[in-house]
């Protein structure tokens, strides 16, 4: 039971790494990127790339790839994403789903769907006596990089000036141009970081999750319900509904095996019904 | 120039029909009724982007729910396969109201991503209820009869089928020219407004939602029945993401373009399989891409704006408004 509930904030971390990059990049940008899930894949194929063409190991590709990937979302972002930005948000909704469907098939056509494994960094291989139960060391990992990643994300967003602009260009973009502040120079970099976090979360998931071209689009789904439960836009809404989520879920699998993988969107029915915005969303943004 | 604007609308109406009736004559029959399925099923979510602003990303629920109950129908009742495409719709609009109650009050993006989670949902539930949808093994061995007249050749079922998505095609041309059709465009381009008029926009665009799910219910209905099984690939989000791209392609907005969209897709994806290409999303998400980013007026609507400059030569041309979808020409 217990190690159900922590098998859930496992799951939960993924969803709150993606829902966090989706929620900095919606927020910044108005745009809700459909490729989300894609970068992710790319995130796992990336270090499976490393690992087993140039013999580059976990630890290297840790930062080496959420950096290429988030260089590739600032060359997106100036390249197209930015042309379609004072048009419908729904055409750069469009145009990621296009991206997410090419770069999908570009990785099946290369690998095939069949999963491409990796092992687990030596030095994480064993289990850890967490009091209760023992737990495999890696996961231990995953939940305790993701939690101060999350925390450090939110330091940065609450604590620094950069952090304080990109809160204040989300919130009020009009105002905070009248106010002197140029929001267009943090757009790009804002989006490269959404897209570095969710390649991030690519290069976690590649040793405990199977490693496929389909791995993303699914998860991506997912998170667009973790994201509408938490509200749009809201940067604590999202981290707190991906782990609330994830617990929910797994607590859920555990009790009534048969709601699995609806359960998320029971919840998200649910919250819809109560609070139409998301739990953490304002009113105005979504209605 | 009246004399040509007035022979313009039936003289295309003609030409539309005489393909649709010529159709399985030069292309193989079977991806003609891929066309005529797709193209309704296109021209039921042009219904909401184009007429209603309402970018629904999950009507593979409403396309591939309605198969499923089309398909058990047809299976254990041994009716004609109209009335179980009937009950297909039926059931695909019943499936739009609590999914429609619930992402009509959401805004654009908000109502993509509720509508895409929905119908991941429906998915799951198709896949877990093994005992009524087969699982991943879908529903095979769908009967094609109409009351002892064996249709199982795919050229005489797509005329059997062909009026059906006529009469869905009129449908949908008579609620976009309808008072009530009237009233979501104005929904699209000035919701307050409306509001302020009125009119409860929740309920008309919840109508709106439902009575294009029921089109997407017909369309998915005669498809699973041309095809004899109902699979897990009806409600998987691609087949949500290919109706947009054939709105988007065929242009948002103008109904028939989706019928163009249909054929492209289809006819593309047939080459390729042929060909042997299996990862056909690198060639249609390539191809848009560069619709949304070049060709936002998509095949119908550039040739319609080409037509009407021509036409009205001398005249300012019209304005055109690309900041939001499905904004009139």
């Amino acid at each position: 039971m217990l190690q159900q509930a922590f098998n859930g904030l496992v799951g939960g971390a993924f969803y709150a790494l993606l829902a966090l990059g989706l929620a900095v990049i919606f927020g910044m940008l108005g745009v809700v990127n459909f490729a989300h899930g894609a970068f992710y894949m790319l995130g796992a194929f990336g270090s499976y790339v490393l690992l087993d063409s140039f013999g580059v190991s976990f630890w290297l590709a840790l930062p080496i790839v959420p950096v290429v990937l988030g260089v590739v979302g600032v060359v997106l972002e100036r390249l197209f994403i930015h042309r379609l930005a004072p048009l419908d948000p729904l055409y750069n909704f469009l145009f990621t789903f296009g991206l997410a469907l090419i770069l999908q098939d570009l990785v099946k056509r290369q690998y095939g769907v069949q999963s491409q494994p990796y092992p687990r960094p030596s030095a994480l291989g064993g289990s850890i006596d967490l009091g209760l139960f023992t737990y495999p060391a890696y996961q231990v990992f995953v939940l305790g990089v993701s939690v101060v990643l999350c925390g450090a994300v939110w330091v940065i967003l609450t604590r620094t000036r950069v952090g304080m602009i990109v809160r204040a260009a989300t919130e009020r973009p009009e105002l905070s141009r009248a106010l002197g502040i140029d929001v267009a120079r943090w757009v790009t970099p804002v989006f490269g970081f959404g897209i570095a976090l969710a390649a991030f979360a690519g290069v976690l998931a590649a040793p405990m999750r199977a490693v496929n071209p389909l791995m993303g689009s699914d998860l991506i789904i997912t998170v667009f319900a973790v994201v509408v439960i938490g509200g749009l836009g809201s940067v604590f809404g999202s981290v707190a509904a991906g782990f609330a989520v994830g617990l929910v879920s797994a607590l859920g699998n555990y009790y009534v095996p048969s709601l699995s993988q609806t359960l998320v969107f029971i919840l998200m029915a649910a919250v819809l019904l109560w609070r139409p915005a998301g739990l953490f969303g304002r009113e105005e943004a979504a209605l | 120039m009246i004399l040509s604007k007035l022979a313009g609308r039936p003289f295309l109406l003609a030409i539309g029909l005489v393909v649709a009736l010529v159709l399985p004559w030069f292309i193989y029959p079977p991806v003609a009724l891929d066309i005529a399925c797709w193209a309704l099923f296109a021209a039921a979510v042009d219904l909401l982007l184009g007429f209603t602003g309402l970018l629904s990303f999950g009507h593979a629920a409403f396309w591939g729910g309605s198969a499923y109950c089309t398909g058990l129908i047809a299976l254990h009742s041994g009716l004609p396969f109209p009335v179980a495409v009937l009950g297909g719709a039926i059931f695909a609009g019943v499936l739009a109201v609590p999914i429609g109650f619930l992402s009509v009050r959401l805004r654009g993006i908000y109502f993509a991503m509720v509508t895409l989670a929905f119908a991941q949902m429906v998915y799951f539930v198709a896949n877990q209820w093994r005992d009524a949808t087969g699982g991943e093994n879908g529903l095979q061995g769908i009967p094609r009869e109409f009351f002892g007249v064996d249709l199982s050749d795919p050229f005489f079922f797509y005329y059997a089928a062909l009026p059906f998505v006529l009469v869905g095609l009129f449908i949908a041309w008579r609620i976009v020219r309808s008072p009530f059709g009237r009233v979501l465009m104005s929904i699209r381009d000035n919701p307050n407004r409306a509001r302020a008029l009125g009119y409860s926009i929740d309920r008309y665009k919840l109508l709106a939602f439902v009575l294009s799910a029921v089109l997407s219910g017909l369309a998915g209905g005669l498809f699973t029945v041309g095809h004899g099984f109902a699979s897990l690939q009806g409600v998987y989000w691609t087949t949500s993401g290919q109706a947009v791209m054939m709105v988007v392609l065929g242009g948002i907005g103008t109904l028939w373009g989706g019928a163009i969209g249909a054929a492209l897709v289809v006819e593309l994806n047939d080459y390729l399989a042929t060909a042997g290409f299996e990862e056909t999303g690198i060639i249609t998400g390539a191809i848009f891409i560069l619709v949304v980013l070049l060709f936002r007026r998509g095949v119908w609507g550039t040739a319609r704006d080409l037509i009407s400059a021509r036409t009205s030569r001398g005249r300012p041309a019209p304005e055109t408004n690309d900041a939001k979808v499905g904004a009139p020409v």
